[in-house]
């Protein structure tokens, strides 16, 4: 190496890599990767191609379906209908006090969306594979879109559940202004896992098929036909691992009013989910460099 | 040379091919997990240290250059020579290897036309997302959004779905989008491959502009004539190193002697001993002469085949056709009650000038004996012609002729 890329290199070390340098001149050192760095900023400078991905799968997805948007509606009711007469009516099953179709779709929401974001951005890389082996830019904005994308549908059905609230006279409780804590908590959780499986996604297709089978155990895992408080206490924070149990409870708690979480399971829920994350990005990151040449 | 817009240091790629362990599902990973011990095992008194089933392939090794601002550099060379790999690095869509590139500007790169284009969406659509996808805001793409319909012709269809469009429309729409991007530098990889003539004629003007805006360009293309009339610099890949770099005129020249002497030596192995009658070289006499195969002057010039008559040819006709690079014949004659004894014969055509558009030709010769096909031959190396140009400054206008036409004005009646 020349002493100028020498002097860069070390620069570059040190500060980090200069791709929007002073006086408007872009410099970009190519060489081989060393560490692994997280470099959260570029994403950032493409949070616009973030924007028109999420905007792409949103706008082709209800394209040339008959029933366009009211799939996001359709699921979550008629699961919470089955739920209901199931687990509700046959199995007599406790929901906390609260009405058990109220209580069984306030937690599926939350669920779908976790469900559809974690779906749609394991396979996002391979999907967007055209795109990866030709274009520049960080490879994180695609499963990010993929998760931004799934938020629309949860929105759609978030109205439905509203309109269930009304019909049981029940208002949003108190504690309302945390919801959006709780889903920042599920598309976390979406991310991290997301993070981590599409990258494996990209080497071993087999990913694709595990997906459905760990949704659904994953979905009996989580407080969604049964209360948490069926859980003996000593195991709480054992179900706190599972960070859509925090999220589930907290739904209940802030929009209905159910019984707040155990603090033990929320914070092993958020702590979990923050490990998850970090490992997911550091992962993506180590594992970005080969994806062009492996799809 | 001013500044520098890239320089590239000891840059090299390497790819691992074959059954080394590229494991695509997770058992054949965990077989080989368990096994590897074992085998490794089993090696070690053989002596082999390496894991002997991975084969790697450098595709790119060693490579140095640097590129000044606003110069446009043209890479050529032989299919799997590294010129893709060449700019995929560059525009870090994979990771060297070893060595290191340094690149000042804001960097476009245009490896396929259409990257990113959704059939479903509609033609606005897809300018705003592939605008994106290149690397383009929203706001810039706003602005010359108008420009860039115009440019693909599409305007009627600009609310339909790209499926519904015909592939003709679809790549002009594409190819429009990239032509606006706006980089400092710019990565082209064999882009203008697509499309009807007329359009890649519009492209390669646009292309002009660009390089004329003093852009710096690296440009990989297989049409060595739009190698020739875009690049001032040459860059020619063979293997994965750098074989040539310097002038156009004469990497190119060197690479197409390779590239005859190839086809030359396939020619003299394919057929035995020199019993059959056929056409061995040709070349072009002229007053300014600069190789065999390149014509640099305007005016009178003579155009030599030759031939060898294995048996003697008492009623032969000859035919010949020139070609221009789009598969247009620009000329053509045939000659016949032919006398010819065995032996090499050099068949002249003379001419009073070429005036044709500067670039790649070929020539199409024949001989029949009594309407029997002796030989049929399309003459390598190409024929060049590389006159001063008197045409259009914009290719898209370029004709066919090239004309020193004089003109005037006068007071008419």
């Amino acid at each position: 190496m020349s002493p100028t890329m020498k002097v860069l290199a070390e620069t570059e070390r040190a500060i980090g890599p200069s791709t929007e340098g002073d006086g408007g001149t872009a410099l970009l050192l190519i060489r081989p990767a060393g560490r692994t760095a997280l470099r959260l900023r570029e994403v950032w400078q493409y949070r616009e191609l973030l924007y028109f991905l999420a905007w792409r799968d949103i706008t082709v997805r209800y394209k040339q379906t008959a029933l366009g948007v009211a799939w996001a509606v359709i699921q979550p009711v008629l699961t919470t209908v089955v739920f209901s007469i199931f687990f509700g009516r046959l199995a007599g099953m406790p929901s906390d006090g609260l009405p058990y179709p109220l209580f069984a779709l306030c937690a599926l929401l939350p669920w779908q969306l976790f469900a559809h974001a974690l779906a749609e951005s394991s396979n996002s890389l391979v999907a967007n594979q055209n795109l990866i082996t030709k274009v520049y830019f960080p490879r994180l904005v695609i499963p990010a879109a993929a998760v931004l994308a799934s938020l629309l549908d949860f929105l759609v059905a978030f109205v439905v559940l509203l309109g269930l609230m009304r019909y049981y006279h029940r208002a949003p409780a108190a504690a309302a202004w945390t919801l959006p804590l709780f889903l920042l908590l599920a598309v976390a959780l979406a991310l991290g896992v997301g993070l981590w499986l599409s990258a494996l996604n990209v080497q071993y297709r087999d990913v694709r098929y595990t997906i459905p089978f760990l949704t659904q155990l994953w979905l009996f895992a989580t407080p969604i036909a049964y209360p948490s408080s069926l859980v003996p206490q000593g195991w709480q924070a054992l179900l706190g691992v599972n960070p859509m149990a925090g999220v589930v409870e907290g739904f209940r708690w802030s929009l209905l009013g159910a019984r707040p979480p155990s603090p033990v399971l929320l914070g092993v829920s958020v702590l979990a989910t923050l490990l998850l994350l970090l490992a997911g990005l550091w992962y993506f990151r180590r594992m970005e460099r080969t994806f062009a040449d492996i799809l | 040379m001013g500044e520098i817009a890239i320089r590239v240091e000891q840059l090299g790629k390497r790819y691992r091919i074959g059954s080394g362990p590229r494991y695509h599902t997770l058992r054949e990973r965990l077989t080989e997990t368990v096994t590897a011990p074992l085998r490794r095992l089993r090696r070690a008194p053989e002596g082999s240290s390496s894991r002997g089933e991975v084969s790697t392939m450098w595709a790119l090794r060693d490579i140095s250059f640097e590129v000044g601002r606003g110069e446009v550099l043209g890479i050529v060379g032989r299919n799997g020579a590294g010129k893709s790999t060449l700019l995929k690095v560059l525009s870090r869509i994979t990771e060297p290897t070893e060595g290191a590139a340094l690149i000042r500007g804001r960097v476009g790169s245009l490896l396929e036309v259409g990257t990113g284009f959704h059939p479903e969406l509609t033609g606005r659509e897809n300018i705003y997302l592939n605008g994106a996808i290149l690397g383009m805001r929203k706001a810039d793409t706003a602005h010359k959004f108008d420009e860039i319909v115009a440019f693909a012709e599409v305007e009627k269809f600009i609310d339909t779905p790209v499926k519904h469009y015909s592939s003709g429309m679809y790549l002009r729409l594409a190819f429009a989008v990239a032509a606006h991007l706006e980089p400092e530098i710019l990565l082209v990889d064999e882009v203008l491959a697509v499309g009807d003539t007329g359009f890649q004629r519009k492209c390669l003007g646009k292309m002009g502009d660009t390089v004329k805006g003093g852009r710096t360009v690296l440009f990989v293309s297989h049409q060595l004539n739009q190698v020739r009339r875009l690049c001032t610099r040459c860059l020619w890949l063979d293997g994965g190193r750098a074989r040539r770099d310097g002038p156009t005129v004469d990497v190119l020249n060197a690479y197409e002697a390779a590239m005859s002497e190839l086809a030359a030596q396939r020619d003299s192995s394919g057929q035995g001993g020199g019993e059959a009658t056929r056409f061995l070289r040709w070349e072009v006499e002229a007053p300014t002469r600069e190789r065999p195969n390149v014509l640099a002057s305007a005016g009178p010039c003579t155009v030599k085949f030759v031939v060898h008559v294995a048996r003697p040819v008492d009623d032969g006709q000859h035919g010949v056709a020139l070609w221009n690079s789009e598969g247009q014949v620009i000329w053509a004659t045939a000659v016949d009650r032919l006398r010819l004894p065995a032996g090499d014969h050099e068949l002249i055509h003379g001419l009073p000038g070429l005036p044709l558009r500067p670039g790649v030709y070929r020539w199409q010769v024949s001989l029949y004996a009594d309407r029997e096909l002796l030989d049929n031959w399309y003459a390598v190396p190409d024929f060049i012609i590389a006159t001063e140009t008197h045409g259009h400054p914009r290719d898209e206008w370029a004709g066919v002729l090239n004309l020193p036409a004089e003109f005037r004005v006068r007071p008419a009646g």
